[in-house]
């Protein structure tokens, strides 16, 4: 089927609505292709698990962790632990990206700052900076404020990667014309520079937002308290299996949803650019 | 390789600059002395962040209860080092990031490789991996301890899960853009789809491997450690929790540091071999 929808794609005339709707047609139909294996494994996990071939302990039904998981949204628990989760998340996301776009546009534009933070940077992100979370603990305590720290310490080193080599790879002759026409640094700044590094900057935010998702889950399965992380945690100290894997559908879905809605900002933010394709997301 | 713009835009670190400096005895005594100097004060800014550390912390404007000062961290690290407890529980955690990640290596280069280059295999796995791919993979810690236990084998098990998907995406991206011409050569030339395999997409797809790898390590690094802060009786992850439980911030900022330098070290030392395996490109 695919074979043929994808011959007649080549031979297909180069106009009209014919052209369109073999276009529509082959999305579709690697859509449906692409959803096949998918729904393949789930249907794979729902009959393995019925099968007794190992225990409902271990493995859950998919059924059962989905009423799980409707369950959870009735009695609201989910939308509180989901609320502080994506609140840390993005909240430590927006001073990661802020703080990151600043720093970098400083070092990429004055010499004594990139002195400063080239090793900080260079040295910091390859830590595995989850290490820090205890000091942080002891610093700011058990609450939300440690939690966003960690966030932000995380995400904010692929931002700052981003918009340093972003910033130097602006095409010199669009600044030197900007000059030449008598534009200020700043305005040199706000309307060459910032726009014309856009798309890389989104590249290293479109890498900070899984990172921060991340970090706010593991936060909380660290430290309990509200979140999607210490409802999973709180679940698996109670031996509670569909609760655990009702976690991981969640968290799965949430963070899908959130590299979906970064990507389309993305197509949003960079109408005017000729690359509007999507990036891959790491 | 786009992971650390800045780093590979610098000079050599001092690590690295040791190296090279023993490669090339050949060069002018004058150059290799510029290199040690250039490393040195790259390095100058983190060995100034140290000072103030032990400053403030002499000056008592922080408790030492919150900040240990700096020689009494050393203190503490030498203590665990002579105690043999750094060395038992780096030994567990280093043990069990290698196996995640050769397994991860060693099952996910093939399977990436074959993906580009057989069409079943591809529609088979490609929408696994990119479903799986922004997956938080640290979701999955509570279910890997649920099957595997308390022990070494969940810690691999997670580290194997969120290392593959890096490697298996960067062999198949490197395996699928092999030029197209050196294809049609070797076929030329009479190579068989084997040969071809070996010879050709590769070699061609090594650089992308690597740099998959070099991702792969930095999340080894972070899965180890949050694994065993969550749920261990050895390692790292578990001695810098027993410490901080036990109110030993010293040594606690000790093995936190040396999990840190650890991992940054592992990246340069990547870095070193990925340079040294890639020196026949341009």
């Amino acid at each position: 089927m695919t074979e043929i929808l994808e011959r007649a794609a080549v031979a297909a005339p180069r106009r009209g609505a014919g052209r369109f709707a073999v276009a529509a047609g082959f999305a579709l139909s690697r859509h449906l292709r692409n959803g096949f294996t998918l729904i393949l494994l789930l249907a794979g996990w729902e009959a393995y698990a019925r099968s007794g071939a190992v225990s409902e302990f271990l493995l859950p039904p998919l059924s059962v962790v989905l009423e799980r998981v409707w369950q959870d949204t009735l009695s609201g628990d989910l939308a509180i632990n989901l609320g502080a989760t994506l609140y840390r998340a993005l909240f430590g996301f927006a001073i990661a990206a802020s703080a990151g776009v600043t720093i970098g546009i400083l070092i990429a534009r004055n010499r004594t700052m990139r002195w400063f933070f080239d090793p900080i940077v260079s040295v910091g992100f390859p830590m595995p900076k989850i290490a820090f979370l205890p000091i942080f603990m002891l610093w700011f305590g058990l609450y939300d404020t440690s939690k966003i720290t960690m966030i932000v310490v995380s995400a904010i080193f692929p931002v700052i990667t981003a918009t340093v080599a972003a910033t130097q790879g602006v095409e010199k002759e669009l600044l030197w014309s900007a000059r030449s026409l008598g534009a200020s640094e700043r305005r040199l700044l706000w309307e060459v520079v910032l726009p014309a590094a856009l798309p890389q900057i989104l590249t290293g935010l479109q890498v900070a937002l899984p990172v921060s998702m991340i970090v706010a889950i593991v936060c909380g399965m660290l430290m309990g308290g509200t979140g999607l992380g210490a409802a999973m945690i709180n679940a698996s100290r109670f031996a509670d299996s569909p609760g655990v894997f009702a976690g991981i559908v969640e968290i799965a879905i949430a963070g899908f949803c959130l590299i979906k809605g970064i990507a389309m900002l993305r197509r949003r933010l960079l109408r005017w650019h000729q690359e509007t394709s999507e990036v891959a997301t790491v | 390789m786009a992971l650390d713009p800045l780093q590979l835009a610098g000079p050599a670190t001092p690590a690295a600059g040791g190296a090279v400096v023993a490669a090339t005895a050949a060069m002018p005594q004058r150059s290799a002395m510029r290199r040690v100097l250039g490393g040195l004060w790259r390095y100058t800014p983190i060995l100034l962040l140290a000072l103030a550390w032990e400053a403030v912390t002499r000056l008592g404007l922080v408790s030492p209860l919150e900040l240990p000062a700096l020689d009494r961290v050393f203190t503490a690290w030498w203590s665990l080092l002579a105690g043999g407890d750094l060395v038992s529980n780096g030994a567990v955690s280093l043990a069990r990031g290698a196996a995640g990640l050769g397994l991860a290596v060693v099952i996910g280069v093939p399977l990436g490789v074959l993906m580009a280059w057989s069409r079943p295999v591809r529609s088979l796995f490609n929408p696994l991996v990119q479903a799986l791919y922004p997956m938080p993979k640290s979701a999955l810690i509570p279910v890997t301890v649920l099957w595997l236990g308390f022990g070494s084998a969940s810690k691999i098990l997670l580290i194997f899960i969120g290392c593959m998907l890096p490697i298996t995406l960067s062999a198949f991206n490197g395996a699928r853009s092999a030029e197209q011409t050196l294809l049609w050569s070797a076929r030329c030339l009479g190579a068989g789809r084997t040969a071809t395999l070996l010879d050709v997409v590769l070699p061609s797809a090594l650089p992308e491997i690597l740099a998959g790898i070099r991702i792969a390590l930095a999340f080894a690094f972070v899965l180890l450690v949050t694994t065993e802060l969550i749920a261990a009786r050895a390692g790292f992850g578990y001695l810098i929790g027993w410490l901080g439980d036990g109110g030993v911030y010293d040594a606690m900022f000790a093995v936190v540091l040396t999990v840190s330098l650890l991992g940054f070290a592992a990246d340069r030392l990547w870095l070193l071999l990925m340079q040294h395996l890639l020196r026949w490109r341009e």
